[in-house]
């Protein structure tokens, strides 16, 4: 308990020491570059370095946004607009991108940002690091480090306390335990507090907010329609070329043996056999459309037992784990299901991996899956690949896919969807 | 001999009861709901009880769950479990317990009347039925494990019939050709596998299954 303590302030403290660096140098660098860029702009040359020196910005509060959801789960909203898919190219095209990067309020609210961050975003910062140094060094002081100090320059002001002996050495150690007790307790919370001033300066304001939100949904619900109106066009069809066409098969057997049964009893016997065959595989191809639509053992059992009996149909060899407190909402299940389904058969068919694990776990009020293979990895969500229909599958559900597939594998595959237990 | 009958669907369950009496089982009872089947298995004391895996009032899995704790409270309890779809995950929750007398099979199954009484048969008598759909499955799988692999044609074939809970009179049957032939194959797939060769029809399922299950 007090090692793990004592190990995330020191951890806080070298965190604290990066933010402080990105803050002095990185949003100093920054600022000047914009401000020098955008007042260029009159005289033309600004319009050609604006937009590139703004994505340079972007990528920087973007690392930001990153850390704080890493290092203290502190989550900054990605407020920029899209560009328009049309964008035109060459001068006509750098002209409409600067203006229409000064035109997003995320912009500016990126400048205030990296002024409040090189002056009390450093600040903050920087006084983990400080506490534990300052702490370590009152302690210093007591084991002998005064004396040479005090014969070099006088009397040493530790903070507020005058060292010229042992005893105010000691007093000063004393002090040194304070801060180093304040470091423990209150590191973490710094470094919070670094990036919660940076979330309230880069959060989008309401409006922006909830624009941004119809965009996504308005998005999501075609996706939703296309998909559903697709599935309903498969499920017709089945339904039509399938079992459908081999129950009117079966009945025109039917009659065909009820016209032969007593003039050619052998052959109506075998017409016999030949109608229930048919009735057996009009079952099976029900089975195989049921399973497509809503798989049994998902309705019976709920998605930890459904993955695993998926898992044990596929070739290859497959380790499920799976910890969740309750059941999942049923359409959202559902989709997981199939969005897992989809993520293993494409690991199978592509990945050329022999092992593959699956993790389904529930945790902040999101179900998460982690969906991985030992393959060669260059997995890409791009156009066309199953990856980007999985991420329209949970995008219905506001659920996200993240895809981390280098050269060589291993592919990870994950998945996090919001939604409530029951 | 004696049966339970669980199936919510009427005309499933009427259709069930008829041919059972057809080939003069005596059904004890015939129930549509998971707590009824509860209350008929623990008071009726049936040589075998067929089930149907999803019942009312959950529609879920509430057969198969009413019947394991069924085997719980008397094991070896002999079960017969019916499905719209088999699943490896259900079987192995079946033979989990080991006492065999477990069956597991696809709905469709009942189409062929004697092999289904055939199966409901070999239940009772503390064998096991396992649905050819479940083995095929776990067979196609493991079928790159190398012990697997070095099984003949013939010997995949025999090893198949011998999950799914037959006799080697019954393989000896369907494949045509002598019950010695049979044993041989079958001491042959033992020797492959590693395993002890056994007598007991029941056991050896399970050393199969078990087997494959090992992955």
């Amino acid at each position: 308990m007090k090692t793990t303590k004592a190990r995330d302030a020191v951890v806080a403290g070298a965190q604290g020491l990066a933010l402080a660096l990105m803050a002095l140098v990185g949003s100093i660098t920054a600022f000047v570059l914009a401000v020098v860029s955008i007042a260029l702009i009159p005289i033309g040359v600004g319009v050609l370095t604006t937009p590139a020196v703004l994505h340079l910005v972007r990528a920087h509060a973007n690392q930001r946004r990153l850390l704080a959801a890493q290092w203290s789960a502190v989550r900054i909203p990605v407020p920029y607009r899209p560009f328009p898919s049309d964008m035109r190219t060459g001068i006509t095209g750098q002209v409409e991108r600067c203006t229409l990067m000064l035109k997003d309020p995320a912009t500016w609210r990126d400048m205030q940002w990296l002024l409040v961050d090189m002056t009390a975003g450093a600040i903050v910062a920087i006084l983990p690091p400080a506490l534990i140094l300052e702490g370590i060094f009152g302690l210093l002081l007591l084991a002998g480090l005064w004396q040479p100090i005090v014969e070099a320059d006088g009397t040493y002001w530790y903070s507020f306390i005058p060292v010229d002996g042992w005893g105010t050495a000691g007093l000063a150690a004393l002090l040194g335990v304070v801060w180093i007790k304040v470091a423990l307790y209150g590191n973490q919370f710094l470094i919070r507090t670094h990036f919660r001033l940076a979330g309230s300066v880069l959060a989008p304001n309401r409006e922006v907010e909830l624009e941004q939100r119809i965009g996504r949904l308005t998005e999501t619900r075609h996706d939703a329609l296309d998909t559903s109106a697709a599935e309903l066009r498969r499920i017709e069809r089945d339904l039509h070329d399938g079992a459908q066409a081999r129950l009117v098969a079966m009945g025109m057997n039917l009659g065909t043996i009820e016209a032969l049964i007593e003039k050619d009893p052998a052959q109506a016997k075998e017409l016999i056999s030949k109608a229930r065959e048919s009735s057996a595989e009009a079952l099976t191809e029900l089975r195989d459309l049921v399973r497509g639509i809503h798989p049994p053992v998902l309705a019976e059992r709920g998605l930890g037992d459904a993955v695993k009996a998926l898992a044990l149909r596929l070739p290859v060899r497959t380790e499920v784990e799976v910890e969740l407190p309750g059941r999942v909402e049923a359409p959202v299940e559902s989709a997981a299901y199939f969005a897992v389904s989809e993520a293993l058969t494409n690991a199978v068919k592509h990945s050329g991996a022999d092992r593959l694990w699956v993790d389904v776990t529930y945790a902040d009020g999101s179900l998460r899956i982690a969906v991985t293979d030992n393959g060669k990895g260059g997995a890409m969500i791009g156009t066309g690949s199953g990856l980007s229909g999985i991420e329209r599958r949970l995008g219905t559900f506001d659920g996200v896919l993240a895809v981390s597939s280098p050269a060589g594998g291993p592919t990870m595959v994950t998945m996090e969807i919001p939604c409530a237990l029951s | 001999m004696r049966v339970v009958l669980a199936e919510d669907l009427f005309l499933l369950r009427d259709g069930l009861v008829r041919m059972l009496e057809a080939f003069d089982f005596e059904i004890l009872a015939a129930v549509e709901s998971g707590p009824e089947l509860t209350e008929a298995l623990a008071e009726l004391e049936p040589d075998v009880a067929v089930v149907d895996v999803r019942l009312p009032p959950s529609h879920t899995d509430e057969g198969l769950q009413c019947a394991l704790a069924a085997r719980r409270a008397r094991p070896g309890l002999p079960v017969l479990v019916l499905s719209q779809h088999v699943e490896q995950l259900y079987a192995r929750e079946l033979l989990a317990d080991g006492n065999g007398g477990v069956g597991y099979l696809l709905k469709d199954r009942v189409l062929d009347a004697e092999q289904f009484i055939d199966a409901v048969r070999r239940v009772a008598a503390g064998g096991t039925a396992m649905d050819p759909q479940v083995i095929s499955q776990l067979l196609s799988r493991r079928a790159q494990d190398k012990p697997i692999a070095g099984l003949t044609p013939r010997e995949l074939e025999v090893m198949e019939l011998m999950a799914q809970g037959r006799s080697n009179a019954a393989i000896a049957g369907q494949l045509v050709v002598t019950e010695r032939a049979v044993a041989k194959h079958t001491s042959n797939i033992f020797a492959k596998l590693g395993l002890p060769v056994s007598d007991d029809d029941n056991r050896r399922v399970l050393a199969v299954l078990a087997y494959l299950d090992r992955g």
